[in-house]
């Protein structure tokens, strides 16, 4: 089947099979390999990417639905060389180990924060419930999540990882500086 | 002399490893796309225990895509024997172990045919149209009825006893007879426990590519043994050790269960070889979990025998220890590692350790986070808990009365190792401190009184650990088959960057960023210049890996005298190019100056006069590089007090933690950030053992719990947050006075939760619960009934084996 993707700002037209998972059109066919699998069923959340903005575990989606989508991964977060504040809060804060797990588990907190802008800790570890790590024992994790949202006003909302022309609102842009503290 | 710059030791650096690896610019092997490369495919048995009558590839090797279909009789010549690295006793019966079942399978999961197609999806089709014919045999399961040797793992090695392994004092001469001590107590407590089966459950999939090309087998694998993998690689299979060379790139995780030398890593490199080109194998989830080794299942018997006073004086240990169907890399020492610790910080007059390997028809055991540690923790310090509440008395003060105290140190301990230093004193003191351990004990007083359906209860550890593995001369004396040094390089560039080559194996450790912290404040270099190459046997060409929590006291302490070496000769010939005697130059901060004087050459100014080697001293080499080799003589022995309060929901069995205070003594500690992180993940492993986690195999052998739908690695809602501290008592053993920390908070917790569970409903009749405490075991204990609903709760601890086993 033939399907047209935005990932990471970069639009792609590719021919794939219909069993084609989205985490292996990524990996493979486009060298997104930021992006990983950690189980088969939905469970660990370390393939987590964002789909027009909004977190989704990208084993549990074929590639074909993706088709007319706009995909984000870790590897689009960062902006002008500068990380996005969740990343710069999971370095800072030391809420990554090996780190097979961050990139869904930071996908994961930018949609948390969406919807929380100022998570408590229990909203926190509610919020990434999906996803595993079996490095930290999360402390380290719900504390950046935490510091994360101290660092972006108003909150990471879809809009700022957005690329396509028609999606950009450069004034959501600015009033989130990337990065800043 | 100028001032010297902030020390790094003890800086709390952030890690130079995060930038790849939040920008998902990481180098995991599954990643790799060789040119012509193939995908390998494994078909594993459904049945346990099963004669293989024959297997049909021919639809199979027919479908589209398939390169070739390969079974164990294809194999039978070249695979050999899966390596065993530690025959624990002459005696010891060791089965083969192929990697791919020629004749027979013995678990459910065990590798039985492959597929090598042109991709993963077409790989995996093809398995389906494999048709094996299986004779099944009868399955063991049980370790008690496996004992009996009716019916057998290995037929051909009459029994399904591997191995028997003692340890006595009075036989050592380390201390008395147990039992004449246990004859003369005034208290004997028997108790059996069962340390479950565990599933390392690492988040990175394993995975292995191997390309055969330019006479060179290059293996990237997830593992955590890349120099171990090449030795036994060559081992089994004839190929000079020359001609492999192993890279483990970035690894997501290992916690022991990448300690291995696999089927699939073999079975890899024998299809390369076969196809000529480059092949890769990833795992899926299920897979890892049928067939990576898994961790624990022991059955513990345990005798104290104590005075009245409270003093202990005897500890029997009789342990049945679950090897699985095949002996792993290490399988049968890991018991054995836990052998010296039961004593733990305790002055027994008396110790004697039974331990018997049984082979049965389940995934073969190893090496998990603690490996035979946290199983001996749990144990003793259940055992001090029972104690206490036999005599009535605070399980704080029984400890007390019977640990060594700080001014015993040195002291060598029953079961014959010398604990160099310690305090649990101190650690003790603070963790109560943070803890608040009074009001605590008040507030489950009023709620014992008041009959408030949620019980508090207040779990105790205090525990230590064997580290720094190991003194390559008591591993030959346990008939491990290699050292426990590691090794360090250390090149100075002529530009002044430093590239450190270290034989340790991180996998999420953070040794790129403490290396350099160390390498930093030894040769006054910023800690930006260092550059740490690891886990390519091409470039660090010997180590012995990472697992243990050997890194830094051992691998760590080869970089120090690395570095001792490199200053040693930038010395010789600062002195040779200030022209003065060696004996007056002085080295702070990076720079080499005459005592006394205003002259000064930079250390970037020394390595630069050795790279270019224009003049210098009658017979030095060029060049500014140096090797070291650290065989440590002693273990390091961390220790610590950890804290758990628990509320037990007694309507529905529900367990909450509400606080835990974990304050370890790690001995000198280089980067705090790595060190509570490394505390906060063990400890979630070792409360995962005491409340989520088990590997389930049903009457069939068939495991139940092979996705993460069914084995409950905990989430971020399933923890508490921790408090953590530390007390600190430098290690002797090296000279960075580290005593290793990745273990620590797996070996303390779980314990220390189990005890906090049982505290809150001791006095409503309960006496033990299995783990792991899930909700409906602890609502069936409370009703006085055993785990599966039936019968009462049996006295002395025995009911949740009985509910196991059936066997009483």
């Amino acid at each position: 089947m033939h399907i047209s993707v935005n990932v990471d700002g970069v639009t792609y037209a590719d021919e794939v099979e219909p069993r084609l998972l989205l985490v292996h059109y990524l990996r493979e066919r486009l060298a997104k390999t930021g992006t990983v699998v950690g189980c088969d069923t939905g469970n660990c959340g370390a393939c987590t990417v964002h789909l027009d903005g909004h977190s989704v575990k990208s084993c549990q989606m074929f590639a074909v639905q993706a088709n007319g989508h706009e995909i984000t991964t870790i590897e689009g977060l960062a902006r002008d060389g500068k990380l996005h504040p969740v990343q710069e809060a999971f370095r800072n804060n030391h809420a990554l180990q090996c780190g097979f797990c961050t990139p869904g588990m930071i996908m994961q907190a930018i949609d948390l924060l969406a919807d929380e802008p100022d998570p408590d800790d229990e909203t926190v570890r509610k919020g990434l419930e999906g996803n595993l790590c079996r490095c930290t024992g999360y402390q380290n994790i719900v504390r950046a999540v935490q510091d994360a949202a101290h660092r972006m006003r108003p909150g990471a909302g879809p809009k700022m990882e957005q690329h396509s022309d028609s999606l950009r609102d450069e004034s959501v842009v600015a009033e989130q500086p990337v990065g800043g503290e | 002399m100028t001032a010297t710059a902030e020390p790094e030791v003890g800086k709390a650096r952030l890690r130079k490893e995060d930038a790849r690896l939040i920008t998902g610019q990481t180098r995991w092997t599954d990643n790799l796309q060789l040119t012509g490369m193939l995908h390998m495919a494994v078909l594993r048995s459904p049945v346990a225990h099963a004669r293989i009558r024959n297997i049909d590839c021919s639809r199979a090797t027919a479908m589209p895509g398939v390169a070739i279909v390969l079974t164990g009789q294809d194999f039978a010549a070249e695979q050999g024997s899966l390596p065993c690295a530690w025959p624990i006793t002459e005696d010891m019966k060791s089965p083969p172990a192929p990697a791919l079942a020629v004749d027979q399978v013995n678990f459910a999961g065990e590798a039985v045919a492959l597929v090598i197609a042109d991709n993963a999806y077409r790989a995996a089709d093809a398995l389906a149209a494999i048709d094996v014919d299986y004779d099944e045999l009868p399955v063991v399961l049980d370790l008690e009825e496996a004992l009996r040797d009716r019916d057998l793992v290995h037929p051909d090695l009459g029994t399904n006893k591997c191995a028997t392994w003692v340890y006595d004092s009075a036989e050592a001469g380390s201390g008395t007879d147990v039992e004449d001590e246990i004859a003369a107590a005034e208290v004997v407590l028997e108790r059996t426990f069962r340390q479950q089966r565990l599933i390392p459950a690492f988040m990175e999939p394993r995975s292995v590519v191997v390309d055969p090309s330019a006479g060179m087998f290059t293996v990237w694998s997830a593992t955590q043994i890349p120099h171990i993998l090449r030795w036994m690689l060559s081992a089994v299979t004839g190929i000079a050790e020359h001609r492999i060379r192993v890279i483990a790139p970035d690894v997501g995780g290992g916690f022991g269960g990448k300690l291995q030398v696999t089927p699939e890593e073999l079975l890899c490199l024998l299809a390369a070889r076969r196809m000529g080109r480059p092949v890769k194998w990833t795992e899926s989830r299920t897979e890892s979990m049928l067939s990576g080794h898994h961790g624990r299942d022991q059955l513990q018997k345990i005798t104290l025998a104590a005075r009245r006073d409270g003093t202990v004086t005897g500890l029997k240990v009789e342990l049945l220890a679950d090897m699985g169907a095949y002996l792993r890399l290490v399988t049968p020492g890991i018991p054995i590692l836990g052998a010296f610790m039961f004593n733990a910080i305790y002055k027994f007059a008396a110790y004697r350790f039974v331990c018997t390997n049984v082979f049965t028809n389940k995934v073969p055991t190893d090496a998990y986070r603690g490996a035979g540690r946290p199983e001996a923790t749990f144990a003793i310090e259940r055992m001090m808990d029972e104690l206490a509440a036999e005599l009535g008395v605070d399980p704080l003060k029984i400890r007390e009365q019977n640990w060594i105290r700080h001014d015993e140190f040195p002291f060598t301990t029953v079961a014959g190792l010398t604990y160099d230093s310690g305090d649990y004193e101190a650690a003790t003191a603070r963790a109560l401190e943070l803890f608040d351990y009074e009001s605590l004990r008040e507030e489950q007083q009023r709620r014992r009184a008041s009959g408030d359906p949620v019980q508090l209860g207040i779990g105790i550890s205090t525990y230590t650990e064997m580290c720094g593995l190991a003194p390559s001369r008591v591993l030959g004396a346990l008939r491990y088959g290699a050292g426990g040094w590691e090794t360090a390089s250390i090149r100075m560039l002529p530009t002044g960057k430093v590239e450190v080559i270290t034989g340790t194996s991180p996998h999420g450790q953070g040794h790129e960023t403490v290396w350099s912290q160390i390498v930093a404040d030894k040769l006054g270099v910023p800690f930006e210049d260092v550059e740490v190459l690891h886990g390519d046997t091409a470039s660090s060409h010997k180590g012995m890996d990472s697992y243990g929590s050997r890194s830094l006291a051992v691998g760590g302490t080869a970089l120090v005298h690395a570095a001792d070496k490199v200053l040693a000769k930038a010395r010789r010939l600062a002195a040779h190019m200030m022209e003065c005697d060696e004996a007056d130059v002085e080295f702070a901060s990076g720079s080499f100056s005459v005592r006394g004087t205003s002259t000064v050459r930079s250390l970037g100014d020394v390595v630069l006069a050795a790279h270019v080697a224009h003049d210098l001293p009658e017979g030095m080499e060029p060049g500014m590089d140096a090797d070291a080799t650290f065989d440590p003589d002693n273990f390091s022995f961390p220790h610590g007090t950890h804290l758990c309060a628990t509320e037990v929901d007694t309507e529905t069995g529900v367990v909450r933690i509400r606080s835990y205070v974990a304050v370890d003594d790690v001995g000198t500690v280089v980067n705090p950030l790595i060190v509570d992180g490394q505390v906060h993940g063990g400890l979630a492993q070792g409360i995962a053992q005491a409340l989520y986690e088990e590997a389930v195999h049903d009457e069939t052998g068939t495991l139940t719990t092979a996705t993460f739908a069914d084995y409950l690695v905990p989430s971020a809602a399933d923890l508490p947050a921790f408090i953590t501290a530390r007390t600190s008592t430098p290690a002797t053993s090296n000279p960075l006075g580290a005593k290793g920390v990745g273990e620590a908070g797996t070996i303390a917790s779980t314990p220390a939760v189990v005890n906090g569970v049982l505290d809150a409903v001791r006095h409503l009749g309960v006496k033990d619960i299995e783990m792991p405490l899930s909700p409906e075991r602890v609502w069936n204990a409370l009703q006085g009934r055993s785990a599966d609903g039936s019968g009462d709760v049996a006295a002395g601890g025995l009911g949740s084996i009985d509910a196991q086993g059936g066997q009483s």
